[in-house]
Protein backbone atom coordinates (compact mmCIF):
# COMPACT_ATOMS: atom_id res chain seq x y z
CA UNK A 1 0.00 0.00 0.00
CA UNK A 2 2.69 2.45 0.98
CA UNK A 3 4.47 1.77 -2.28
CA UNK A 4 1.34 2.90 -4.08
CA UNK A 5 1.17 6.13 -2.10
CA UNK A 6 2.02 8.97 -4.42
CA UNK A 7 4.78 11.29 -3.39
CA UNK A 8 2.35 14.16 -3.09
CA UNK A 9 0.40 12.44 -0.30
CA UNK A 10 3.54 11.25 1.48
CA UNK A 11 4.92 14.74 1.33
CA UNK A 12 1.68 16.15 2.74
CA UNK A 13 1.92 13.73 5.69
CA UNK A 14 5.49 14.83 6.37
CA UNK A 15 4.34 18.44 6.16
CA UNK A 16 1.55 17.81 8.67
CA UNK A 17 4.02 16.24 11.09
CA UNK A 18 6.38 19.16 10.65
CA UNK A 19 3.58 21.69 11.07
CA UNK A 20 2.45 19.95 14.25
CA UNK A 21 5.96 19.92 15.72
CA UNK A 22 6.43 23.53 14.81
CA UNK A 23 3.15 24.50 16.52
CA UNK A 24 3.79 22.70 19.80
CA UNK A 25 7.40 23.88 19.97
CA UNK A 26 6.34 27.48 19.35
CA UNK A 27 3.58 27.38 22.01
CA UNK A 28 1.10 28.15 19.27
CA UNK A 29 -1.85 26.28 20.74
CA UNK A 30 -4.25 27.61 18.12
CA UNK A 31 -2.10 26.09 15.38
CA UNK A 32 -1.88 22.88 17.42
CA UNK A 33 -5.68 22.65 17.63
CA UNK A 34 -5.93 23.36 13.90
CA UNK A 35 -3.94 20.21 13.12
CA UNK A 36 -7.04 18.19 14.12
CA UNK A 37 -10.52 17.66 12.71
CA UNK A 38 -13.46 18.53 15.00
CA UNK A 39 -14.25 14.95 15.84
CA UNK A 40 -10.78 13.89 16.90
CA UNK A 41 -8.98 11.90 19.55
CA UNK A 42 -5.69 12.96 21.12
CA UNK A 43 -3.99 10.82 23.73
CA UNK A 44 -0.72 10.83 25.62
CA UNK A 45 -0.39 7.35 27.07
CA UNK A 46 2.34 5.37 28.82
CA UNK A 47 3.48 2.41 26.75
CA UNK A 48 2.76 0.22 29.77
CA UNK A 49 -0.97 1.00 29.70
CA UNK A 50 -1.10 0.77 25.92
CA UNK A 51 0.49 -2.67 25.79
CA UNK A 52 -1.35 -4.10 28.79
CA UNK A 53 -4.71 -2.92 27.48
CA UNK A 54 -5.37 -0.44 30.30
CA UNK A 55 -7.48 2.44 29.02
CA UNK A 56 -5.97 5.13 31.25
CA UNK A 57 -3.97 7.82 29.48
CA UNK A 58 -1.96 10.67 30.95
CA UNK A 59 -4.17 12.95 28.88
CA UNK A 60 -7.08 11.81 26.74
CA UNK A 61 -9.13 14.21 24.68
CA UNK A 62 -12.06 13.21 22.53
CA UNK A 63 -12.95 16.36 20.65
CA UNK A 64 -11.45 19.53 19.30
CA UNK A 65 -13.32 21.28 22.11
CA UNK A 66 -11.26 19.37 24.68
CA UNK A 67 -8.07 20.44 22.89
CA UNK A 68 -9.25 24.03 23.10
CA UNK A 69 -9.92 23.56 26.80
CA UNK A 70 -6.38 22.27 27.26
CA UNK A 71 -5.03 25.24 25.34
CA UNK A 72 -6.95 27.51 27.69
CA UNK A 73 -5.63 25.59 30.72
CA UNK A 74 -2.04 25.96 29.55
CA UNK A 75 -2.40 29.62 28.80
CA UNK A 76 -4.54 30.69 31.74
CA UNK A 77 -4.74 28.27 34.65
CA UNK A 78 -1.84 25.81 34.91
CA UNK A 79 1.07 26.97 36.99
CA UNK A 80 4.38 25.52 35.83
CA UNK A 81 8.08 26.19 35.68
CA UNK A 82 8.70 27.76 32.27
CA UNK A 83 10.32 25.56 29.64
CA UNK A 84 10.97 25.20 25.94
CA UNK A 85 10.27 21.98 24.16
CA UNK A 86 11.76 20.72 20.92
CA UNK A 87 10.31 17.82 18.94
CA UNK A 88 12.45 15.60 16.75
CA UNK A 89 10.11 13.47 14.65
CA UNK A 90 11.23 10.48 12.57
CA UNK A 91 10.09 9.63 9.06
CA UNK A 92 6.47 8.45 9.00
CA UNK A 93 5.88 4.77 8.44
CA UNK A 94 2.70 4.41 6.36
CA UNK A 95 0.67 1.42 7.52
CA UNK A 96 -2.34 1.83 5.28
CA UNK A 97 -3.86 4.43 3.03
CA UNK A 98 -7.37 4.60 1.64
CA UNK A 99 -10.04 7.19 0.97
CA UNK A 100 -11.11 6.81 4.60
CA UNK A 101 -7.73 7.89 5.86
CA UNK A 102 -4.08 7.16 6.29
CA UNK A 103 -2.74 5.18 9.19
CA UNK A 104 0.85 5.87 10.03
CA UNK A 105 3.40 5.94 12.81
CA UNK A 106 6.46 8.00 13.60
CA UNK A 107 9.04 7.97 16.36
CA UNK A 108 9.56 11.12 18.35
CA UNK A 109 11.82 12.59 20.98
CA UNK A 110 10.93 15.70 22.93
CA UNK A 111 13.77 17.66 24.43
CA UNK A 112 12.99 19.99 27.31
CA UNK A 113 15.02 23.04 28.19
CA UNK A 114 14.29 24.89 31.39
CA UNK A 115 15.59 28.39 31.83
CA UNK A 116 19.22 28.43 33.00
CA UNK A 117 19.37 24.64 32.61
CA UNK A 118 20.77 22.06 30.22
CA UNK A 119 18.59 20.45 27.58
CA UNK A 120 17.37 16.97 28.55
CA UNK A 121 15.29 14.24 26.98
CA UNK A 122 11.80 14.87 28.27
CA UNK A 123 9.71 12.24 26.55
CA UNK A 124 10.40 9.57 23.94
CA UNK A 125 7.88 7.49 22.09
CA UNK A 126 5.87 6.83 19.01
CA UNK A 127 2.97 8.63 17.39
CA UNK A 128 0.22 6.40 16.13
CA UNK A 129 -1.92 8.47 13.81
CA UNK A 130 -4.97 8.39 11.64
CA UNK A 131 -4.87 11.23 9.16
CA UNK A 132 -7.79 12.32 6.98
CA UNK A 133 -8.17 14.58 3.97
CA UNK A 134 -10.14 17.76 4.48
CA UNK A 135 -10.79 20.84 2.40
CA UNK A 136 -8.00 22.47 4.38
CA UNK A 137 -5.54 19.68 3.70
CA UNK A 138 -4.55 16.71 5.83
CA UNK A 139 -5.52 16.70 9.52
CA UNK A 140 -5.33 14.32 12.42
CA UNK A 141 -8.40 12.30 13.20
CA UNK A 142 -6.43 10.39 15.82
CA UNK A 143 -3.07 11.11 17.35
CA UNK A 144 -1.79 8.83 20.08
CA UNK A 145 1.53 9.63 21.72
CA UNK A 146 2.64 6.32 23.21
CA UNK A 147 5.68 7.04 25.31
CA UNK A 148 8.46 4.72 26.44
CA UNK A 149 9.67 7.11 29.12
CA UNK A 150 8.98 5.24 32.34
CA UNK A 151 8.95 8.39 34.41
CA UNK A 152 7.52 11.77 33.58
CA UNK A 153 10.08 14.32 34.76
CA UNK A 154 7.64 15.92 37.19
CA UNK A 155 4.88 17.02 34.84
CA UNK A 156 3.69 17.38 31.28
CA UNK A 157 2.12 20.74 30.58
CA UNK A 158 2.35 21.27 26.82
CA UNK A 159 1.07 18.79 24.27
CA UNK A 160 3.57 16.21 23.06
CA UNK B 1 10.57 39.79 63.14
CA UNK B 2 12.68 38.13 65.77
CA UNK B 3 14.37 35.02 64.50
CA UNK B 4 15.59 32.88 67.33
CA UNK B 5 18.98 31.51 66.62
CA UNK B 6 19.66 28.50 68.77
CA UNK B 7 22.90 26.61 68.41
CA UNK B 8 22.00 23.14 67.25
CA UNK B 9 23.14 19.84 68.68
CA UNK B 10 24.48 17.56 65.93
CA UNK B 11 21.04 16.39 64.87
CA UNK B 12 18.87 18.75 66.80
CA UNK B 13 16.32 20.94 65.09
CA UNK B 14 15.03 24.29 66.15
CA UNK B 15 11.24 24.29 66.54
CA UNK B 16 9.51 27.62 67.15
CA UNK B 17 7.90 27.60 70.62
CA UNK B 18 8.63 23.86 70.65
CA UNK B 19 5.65 23.36 68.32
CA UNK B 20 5.32 22.43 64.67
CA UNK B 21 3.96 25.61 63.12
CA UNK B 22 7.40 26.44 61.72
CA UNK B 23 9.12 23.53 60.07
CA UNK B 24 12.90 23.60 59.68
CA UNK B 25 13.97 23.38 56.03
CA UNK B 26 16.49 20.82 57.19
CA UNK B 27 13.82 18.11 57.48
CA UNK B 28 13.69 18.23 53.69
CA UNK B 29 17.37 18.68 52.88
CA UNK B 30 19.28 16.45 55.30
CA UNK B 31 20.30 13.07 53.85
CA UNK B 32 21.02 11.61 57.26
CA UNK B 33 17.57 12.52 58.56
CA UNK B 34 16.15 10.88 55.47
CA UNK B 35 17.86 7.58 56.29
CA UNK B 36 16.35 7.74 59.77
CA UNK B 37 12.92 8.47 58.32
CA UNK B 38 13.14 5.39 56.13
CA UNK B 39 13.95 3.27 59.18
CA UNK B 40 11.35 4.83 61.43
CA UNK B 41 8.44 5.30 59.03
CA UNK B 42 8.83 2.91 56.12
CA UNK B 43 10.67 -0.07 57.60
CA UNK B 44 9.09 -0.36 61.01
CA UNK B 45 5.90 0.32 62.86
CA UNK B 46 3.95 1.47 59.76
CA UNK B 47 1.82 -0.38 57.26
CA UNK B 48 2.95 0.66 53.79
CA UNK B 49 0.98 0.50 50.57
CA UNK B 50 2.01 -2.13 48.02
CA UNK B 51 -0.94 -2.34 45.64
CA UNK B 52 -4.42 -3.52 44.88
CA UNK B 53 -5.53 -7.14 44.86
CA UNK B 54 -7.01 -6.52 41.42
CA UNK B 55 -3.46 -6.16 40.10
CA UNK B 56 -2.79 -9.81 40.92
CA UNK B 57 -6.14 -11.52 40.38
CA UNK B 58 -4.85 -15.02 39.54
CA UNK B 59 -2.60 -17.55 41.29
CA UNK B 60 0.96 -16.94 40.14
CA UNK B 61 0.40 -13.25 39.42
CA UNK B 62 2.97 -10.88 40.81
CA UNK B 63 3.76 -7.18 40.88
CA UNK B 64 7.09 -5.63 41.77
CA UNK B 65 6.99 -2.37 43.73
CA UNK B 66 8.78 -0.68 46.61
CA UNK B 67 8.34 0.11 50.28
CA UNK B 68 10.39 3.16 51.03
CA UNK B 69 13.53 2.44 48.99
CA UNK B 70 13.38 -1.35 49.29
CA UNK B 71 12.19 -3.42 46.35
CA UNK B 72 9.44 -5.92 47.18
CA UNK B 73 7.26 -8.31 45.20
CA UNK B 74 3.57 -8.83 45.85
CA UNK B 75 2.37 -12.27 44.76
CA UNK B 76 -0.75 -14.38 44.76
CA UNK B 77 0.08 -17.97 45.57
CA UNK B 78 -1.73 -21.16 44.59
CA UNK B 79 -3.96 -21.05 47.67
CA UNK B 80 -5.14 -17.56 46.69
CA UNK B 81 -3.33 -15.75 49.49
CA UNK B 82 -1.50 -12.47 48.96
CA UNK B 83 2.18 -12.45 49.92
CA UNK B 84 4.85 -9.80 49.91
CA UNK B 85 8.55 -10.75 49.83
CA UNK B 86 11.66 -8.65 49.67
CA UNK B 87 13.34 -8.66 46.26
CA UNK B 88 16.73 -9.81 47.53
CA UNK B 89 17.97 -13.34 46.90
CA UNK B 90 18.79 -15.28 50.06
CA UNK B 91 21.98 -16.57 48.43
CA UNK B 92 24.15 -13.62 47.53
CA UNK B 93 21.67 -10.85 47.51
CA UNK B 94 20.75 -10.32 43.89
CA UNK B 95 17.59 -8.37 43.16
CA UNK B 96 16.17 -11.37 41.33
CA UNK B 97 12.85 -10.00 40.04
CA UNK B 98 13.21 -7.47 37.24
CA UNK B 99 9.82 -7.82 35.49
CA UNK B 100 7.33 -5.37 36.96
CA UNK B 101 4.42 -7.74 36.67
CA UNK B 102 3.66 -11.18 35.33
CA UNK B 103 2.69 -14.70 36.22
CA UNK B 104 5.07 -17.36 37.57
CA UNK B 105 4.90 -20.77 39.16
CA UNK B 106 7.97 -19.92 41.23
CA UNK B 107 10.75 -17.36 41.44
CA UNK B 108 14.15 -18.43 40.20
CA UNK B 109 17.14 -16.21 40.83
CA UNK B 110 19.08 -16.10 37.57
CA UNK B 111 22.50 -15.99 39.19
CA UNK B 112 22.72 -19.51 40.71
CA UNK B 113 19.18 -20.69 40.10
CA UNK B 114 17.97 -20.78 43.67
CA UNK B 115 14.23 -21.17 43.45
CA UNK B 116 11.50 -19.94 45.74
CA UNK B 117 7.78 -20.51 46.07
CA UNK B 118 5.47 -17.53 45.58
CA UNK B 119 5.32 -17.27 49.36
CA UNK B 120 9.09 -16.89 49.49
CA UNK B 121 10.11 -20.34 50.74
CA UNK B 122 13.38 -21.64 49.37
CA UNK B 123 12.73 -24.85 47.47
CA UNK B 124 15.71 -25.57 45.28
CA UNK B 125 19.48 -25.08 45.63
CA UNK B 126 21.53 -26.41 42.70
CA UNK B 127 24.39 -28.73 43.76
CA UNK B 128 23.12 -28.68 47.29
CA UNK B 129 24.36 -32.25 47.79
CA UNK B 130 27.47 -31.72 45.72
CA UNK B 131 28.53 -33.27 42.44
CA UNK B 132 29.60 -36.90 42.23
CA UNK B 133 32.79 -37.41 40.30
CA UNK B 134 34.99 -40.49 40.22
CA UNK B 135 33.27 -42.00 43.25
CA UNK B 136 33.68 -38.87 45.35
CA UNK B 137 31.23 -36.07 46.16
CA UNK B 138 32.61 -32.64 45.47
CA UNK B 139 31.29 -29.53 47.14
CA UNK B 140 27.67 -29.19 48.21
CA UNK B 141 26.21 -27.16 51.00
CA UNK B 142 27.24 -27.88 54.60
CA UNK B 143 25.36 -30.81 56.19
CA UNK B 144 23.53 -28.48 58.55
CA UNK B 145 22.20 -26.24 55.73
CA UNK B 146 18.43 -26.03 56.02
CA UNK B 147 16.33 -24.62 53.19
CA UNK B 148 13.71 -23.56 55.77
CA UNK B 149 16.18 -21.09 57.19
CA UNK B 150 16.99 -19.41 53.90
CA UNK B 151 13.78 -18.25 52.36
CA UNK B 152 13.18 -14.73 51.08
CA UNK B 153 12.46 -12.03 53.61
CA UNK B 154 8.69 -12.36 54.09
CA UNK B 155 6.73 -9.29 55.05
CA UNK B 156 3.60 -9.21 57.12
CA UNK B 157 0.61 -8.52 54.88
CA UNK B 158 -2.74 -6.86 55.52
CA UNK B 159 -5.50 -6.67 52.95
CA UNK B 160 -8.67 -4.68 53.38
CA UNK B 161 -11.29 -3.90 50.77
CA UNK B 162 -8.94 -5.08 48.01
CA UNK B 163 -6.00 -2.90 49.07
CA UNK B 164 -2.72 -4.53 50.09
CA UNK B 165 -0.40 -3.17 52.75
CA UNK B 166 2.75 -4.76 54.12
CA UNK B 167 5.34 -4.21 56.81
CA UNK B 168 8.81 -5.52 57.56
CA UNK B 169 7.82 -5.23 61.22
CA UNK B 170 6.21 -8.44 62.42
CA UNK B 171 5.51 -7.02 65.88
CA UNK B 172 3.43 -4.00 64.95
CA UNK B 173 -0.25 -3.32 65.59
CA UNK B 174 -2.99 -4.41 63.17
CA UNK B 175 -3.70 -2.39 60.03
CA UNK B 176 -7.04 -1.31 61.51
CA UNK B 177 -5.44 -0.01 64.70
CA UNK B 178 -2.72 1.65 62.65
CA UNK B 179 -5.25 3.63 60.61
CA UNK B 180 -7.60 4.32 63.52
CA UNK B 181 -11.38 4.24 63.41
CA UNK B 182 -11.98 7.76 62.07
CA UNK B 183 -9.83 7.51 58.97
CA UNK B 184 -10.69 3.82 58.57
CA UNK B 185 -14.28 4.92 58.05
CA UNK B 186 -13.21 6.93 55.00
CA UNK B 187 -11.00 4.07 53.84
CA UNK B 188 -13.94 1.67 53.97
CA UNK B 189 -16.19 4.16 52.20
CA UNK B 190 -13.95 3.96 49.12
CA UNK B 191 -12.99 0.30 49.44
CA UNK B 192 -16.33 -1.14 50.44
CA UNK B 193 -15.73 -4.71 49.30
CA UNK B 194 -16.67 -4.31 45.65
CA UNK B 195 -14.03 -5.77 43.35
CA UNK B 196 -11.82 -3.12 41.83
CA UNK B 197 -11.07 -2.77 38.13
CA UNK B 198 -7.63 -1.40 37.22
CA UNK B 199 -7.82 1.41 34.65
CA UNK B 200 -4.07 2.02 34.42
CA UNK B 201 -1.02 3.81 35.74
CA UNK B 202 0.76 7.13 35.60
CA UNK B 203 4.30 7.52 36.89
CA UNK B 204 6.10 10.74 37.63
CA UNK B 205 9.41 11.56 39.29
CA UNK B 206 9.20 14.67 41.40
CA UNK B 207 12.42 16.40 42.46
CA UNK B 208 11.33 17.18 46.00
CA UNK B 209 11.25 15.60 49.44
CA UNK B 210 8.60 12.86 49.75
CA UNK B 211 6.93 14.52 52.76
CA UNK B 212 5.97 17.46 50.56
CA UNK B 213 3.45 15.23 48.81
CA UNK B 214 1.87 14.25 52.11
CA UNK B 215 1.79 17.94 53.01
CA UNK B 216 0.27 18.87 49.68
CA UNK B 217 -2.72 16.65 50.39
CA UNK B 218 -2.90 17.90 53.97
CA UNK B 219 -3.03 21.48 52.73
CA UNK B 220 -6.51 22.79 51.90
CA UNK B 221 -5.11 26.34 51.74
CA UNK B 222 -3.72 25.97 48.22
CA UNK B 223 -6.37 24.33 46.00
CA UNK B 224 -8.54 27.41 45.59
CA UNK B 225 -5.47 29.55 44.98
CA UNK B 226 -2.99 27.46 43.01
CA UNK B 227 -5.49 25.39 41.06
CA UNK B 228 -7.13 28.17 39.12
CA UNK B 229 -8.80 25.61 36.87
CA UNK B 230 -10.74 24.19 39.83
CA UNK B 231 -12.03 27.62 40.68
CA UNK B 232 -12.64 28.81 37.13
CA UNK B 233 -14.90 25.88 36.39
CA UNK B 234 -16.69 25.84 39.73
CA UNK B 235 -15.28 22.67 41.28
CA UNK B 236 -13.77 24.49 44.22
CA UNK B 237 -15.75 27.09 46.06
CA UNK B 238 -15.12 28.84 49.30
CA UNK B 239 -18.61 27.92 50.48
CA UNK B 240 -18.02 24.18 50.06
CA UNK B 241 -18.88 22.31 53.22
CA UNK B 242 -15.65 20.84 54.56
CA UNK B 243 -14.14 18.87 57.37
CA UNK B 244 -10.62 17.85 58.29
CA UNK B 245 -10.19 14.74 60.42
CA UNK B 246 -7.14 13.00 61.79
CA UNK B 247 -6.26 9.78 63.58
CA UNK B 248 -5.29 10.09 67.25
CA UNK B 249 -1.57 10.34 66.35
CA UNK B 250 -2.20 13.09 63.73
CA UNK B 251 -0.31 11.04 61.13
CA UNK B 252 -3.22 10.17 58.85
CA UNK B 253 -5.95 12.54 57.73
CA UNK B 254 -9.02 12.90 55.58
CA UNK B 255 -10.01 16.14 53.87
CA UNK B 256 -13.70 15.84 53.27
CA UNK B 257 -15.59 18.30 51.15
CA UNK B 258 -19.02 18.57 49.70
CA UNK B 259 -19.79 20.88 46.86
CA UNK B 260 -22.63 23.25 47.49
CA UNK B 261 -25.54 21.88 45.47
CA UNK B 262 -23.90 18.50 45.14
CA UNK B 263 -27.27 16.88 44.62
CA UNK B 264 -28.04 19.03 41.61
CA UNK B 265 -25.72 17.38 39.14
CA UNK B 266 -26.97 19.58 36.34
CA UNK B 267 -25.76 22.55 38.30
CA UNK B 268 -22.27 21.11 38.11
CA UNK B 269 -22.36 20.23 34.46
CA UNK B 270 -23.41 23.74 33.54
CA UNK B 271 -19.83 24.50 34.50
CA UNK B 272 -20.54 28.16 34.80
CA UNK B 273 -18.06 30.04 36.88
CA UNK B 274 -17.89 33.33 38.65
CA UNK B 275 -16.28 34.61 35.49
CA UNK B 276 -19.62 34.38 33.72
CA UNK B 277 -18.08 33.96 30.31
CA UNK B 278 -15.83 31.01 31.13
CA UNK B 279 -17.33 27.83 29.78
CA UNK B 280 -15.65 24.59 28.87
CA UNK B 281 -15.73 23.88 25.15
CA UNK B 282 -16.41 20.28 26.06
CA UNK B 283 -18.37 19.91 29.29
CA UNK B 284 -17.69 16.18 29.47
CA UNK B 285 -14.59 16.87 31.58
CA UNK B 286 -17.04 17.68 34.35
CA UNK B 287 -19.84 15.28 33.62
CA UNK B 288 -20.22 14.49 37.30
CA UNK B 289 -22.73 11.89 38.41
CA UNK B 290 -23.12 11.38 42.17
CA UNK B 291 -22.66 7.80 43.35
CA UNK B 292 -24.46 6.10 46.22
CA UNK B 293 -21.26 5.13 48.04
CA UNK B 294 -20.20 8.76 48.36
CA UNK B 295 -22.72 9.16 51.12
CA UNK B 296 -22.62 12.89 50.62
CA UNK B 297 -19.04 14.16 50.22
CA UNK B 298 -18.01 14.93 46.63
CA UNK B 299 -14.31 14.72 47.43
CA UNK B 300 -12.39 12.88 50.12
CA UNK B 301 -8.62 12.96 50.04
CA UNK B 302 -7.03 10.62 52.57
CA UNK B 303 -3.35 10.63 53.47
CA UNK B 304 -2.10 7.40 55.03
CA UNK B 305 1.29 8.14 56.49
CA UNK B 306 3.84 7.61 55.11
CA UNK B 307 3.23 5.82 51.84
CA UNK B 308 -0.04 6.54 50.08
CA UNK B 309 -2.81 8.96 49.22
CA UNK B 310 -6.31 7.75 48.50
CA UNK B 311 -8.14 9.98 46.07
CA UNK B 312 -11.83 10.44 45.49
CA UNK B 313 -12.42 13.59 43.50
CA UNK B 314 -15.98 13.38 42.24
CA UNK B 315 -16.01 10.32 39.94
CA UNK B 316 -12.26 9.92 39.74
CA UNK B 317 -10.71 7.44 42.18
CA UNK B 318 -7.08 6.46 42.49
CA UNK B 319 -4.29 5.48 44.83
CA UNK B 320 -1.12 7.57 44.72
CA UNK B 321 1.95 5.72 45.95
CA UNK B 322 4.88 7.68 47.39
CA UNK B 323 8.27 6.07 46.65
CA UNK B 324 11.19 8.07 48.07
CA UNK B 325 14.58 8.22 46.36
CA UNK B 326 16.86 10.01 48.75
CA UNK B 327 15.83 13.18 50.55
CA UNK B 328 15.44 15.27 47.40
CA UNK B 329 13.32 13.17 45.08
CA UNK B 330 10.46 10.67 44.97
CA UNK B 331 8.50 8.69 42.45
CA UNK B 332 4.76 9.14 42.51
CA UNK B 333 2.75 6.29 41.04
CA UNK B 334 -0.94 6.73 40.32
CA UNK B 335 -3.20 3.70 39.98
CA UNK B 336 -6.59 4.69 38.66
CA UNK B 337 -9.38 2.21 39.11
CA UNK B 338 -13.10 1.71 38.97
CA UNK B 339 -15.50 -0.78 40.48
CA UNK B 340 -16.67 -4.09 39.15
CA UNK B 341 -20.26 -2.90 38.87
CA UNK B 342 -19.44 0.29 36.94
CA UNK B 343 -21.43 0.74 33.76
CA UNK B 344 -19.40 1.42 30.60
CA UNK B 345 -20.59 5.04 30.89
CA UNK B 346 -19.23 5.30 34.44
CA UNK B 347 -15.87 3.86 33.35
CA UNK B 348 -15.74 6.41 30.55
CA UNK B 349 -16.63 9.17 33.00
CA UNK B 350 -13.88 8.15 35.44
CA UNK B 351 -11.39 8.13 32.57
CA UNK B 352 -12.48 11.56 31.34
CA UNK B 353 -12.23 13.05 34.79
CA UNK B 354 -8.77 11.52 35.17
CA UNK B 355 -7.65 14.30 32.81
CA UNK B 356 -7.93 16.58 35.83
CA UNK B 357 -5.45 14.52 37.86
CA UNK B 358 -2.06 12.91 37.37
CA UNK B 359 1.25 14.26 36.06
CA UNK B 360 -0.44 16.30 33.32
CA UNK B 361 -3.75 16.91 35.06
CA UNK B 362 -5.52 20.24 34.86
CA UNK B 363 -5.29 20.50 38.65
CA UNK B 364 -2.48 18.15 39.67
CA UNK B 365 0.37 19.02 37.36
CA UNK B 366 0.88 22.22 39.30
CA UNK B 367 1.26 20.31 42.59
CA UNK B 368 4.40 18.58 41.33
CA UNK B 369 5.73 21.89 40.07
CA UNK B 370 5.31 23.71 43.38
CA UNK B 371 6.89 20.80 45.25
CA UNK B 372 9.96 20.97 43.00
CA UNK B 373 10.28 24.69 43.55
CA UNK B 374 9.72 24.40 47.31
CA UNK B 375 12.62 21.95 47.49
CA UNK B 376 14.77 24.45 45.59
CA UNK B 377 13.94 27.08 48.19
CA UNK B 378 14.87 24.74 51.05
CA UNK B 379 18.17 23.71 49.45
CA UNK B 380 19.41 27.26 49.15
CA UNK B 381 18.72 28.14 52.77
CA UNK B 382 18.67 24.97 54.92
CA UNK B 383 18.91 26.85 58.21
CA UNK B 384 15.57 28.58 57.57
CA UNK B 385 12.03 27.26 58.21
CA UNK B 386 8.54 27.23 56.71
CA UNK B 387 5.59 28.98 58.30
CA UNK B 388 2.43 26.89 58.61
CA UNK B 389 0.30 29.00 60.93
CA UNK B 390 -2.95 29.41 59.02
CA UNK B 391 -5.65 28.61 61.54
CA UNK B 392 -3.27 29.02 64.48
CA UNK B 393 -0.39 27.03 65.89
CA UNK B 394 -2.42 24.20 67.38
CA UNK B 395 -3.38 20.83 65.99
CA UNK B 396 -6.96 19.59 65.81
CA UNK B 397 -9.84 18.54 63.59
CA UNK B 398 -11.78 21.37 61.96
CA UNK B 399 -15.02 21.97 60.10
CA UNK B 400 -13.42 24.29 57.57
CA UNK B 401 -10.52 24.43 55.14
CA UNK B 402 -8.88 27.68 56.20
CA UNK B 403 -6.10 26.01 58.13
CA UNK B 404 -2.75 24.24 57.93
CA UNK B 405 -3.54 22.15 60.99
CA UNK B 406 -2.98 18.80 59.26
CA UNK B 407 0.59 19.75 58.39
CA UNK B 408 1.23 20.77 61.97
CA UNK B 409 -0.28 17.47 63.05
CA UNK B 410 1.95 15.45 60.75
CA UNK B 411 5.06 17.13 62.16
CA UNK B 412 3.87 16.64 65.73
CA UNK B 413 3.85 12.94 64.92
CA UNK B 414 7.15 13.17 63.04
CA UNK B 415 8.84 14.82 66.00
CA UNK B 416 7.53 12.20 68.42
CA UNK B 417 8.75 9.29 66.29
CA UNK B 418 12.06 10.87 65.30
CA UNK B 419 12.72 12.15 68.80
CA UNK B 420 13.69 15.55 67.41
S1 LIG C 1 22.44 -14.68 44.14
FE1 LIG C 1 20.59 -15.61 43.79
S2 LIG C 1 21.07 -17.63 43.39
FE2 LIG C 1 22.98 -16.76 43.83
FE1 LIG D 1 -3.13 20.44 44.83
Amino acid sequence: MSAALEFETYNAIVQLHARYASAVDANDWGAWVDCFVDDCVYRIQPRENFERGFPLATLSFESKGMLKDRAYGIAETLFHDPYYQRHIVGAPLILSASDAGIECEANYVVIRTKLSELSTVFNAGRYIDTIVRTSEGLKFKLRQCIYDSEMIPNSIIYPI
Amino acid sequence: MNERVIPREPHGLDWFQNGTSRIPFRVYTDAELHTRELENFFYKNHWCYVGLEAEIPNPGDFKRTVIGERSVVMTRSEDGSVNVVENVCAHRGMQFCRQRHGNRKEFVCPYHQWSYTLKGDLQGVPFRRGVKQAGKVNGGMPADFKTEEHGLNKLRVATRGGVVFATFDHAMESFEDFVGSTVLGYFDRMFDGRKLKILGYNRQRIPGNWKLMQENIKDPYHPGLLHTWFVTFGLWRADNKSELKMDSHFRHASMISTRGNAQAANEVSKVSSFKETMKLHDARFLDIVPEAWWNGPTAVMTTLFPSVILQQQVNSVSTRHIQPRGNGEFDFVWTHFGYEDDTPEMTERRLRQSNLFGPAGFVSADDGEVIELSQKGFEQKPEHRTLAELGGREVGDTDHMVTETLIRGMYAYWRKVMGL
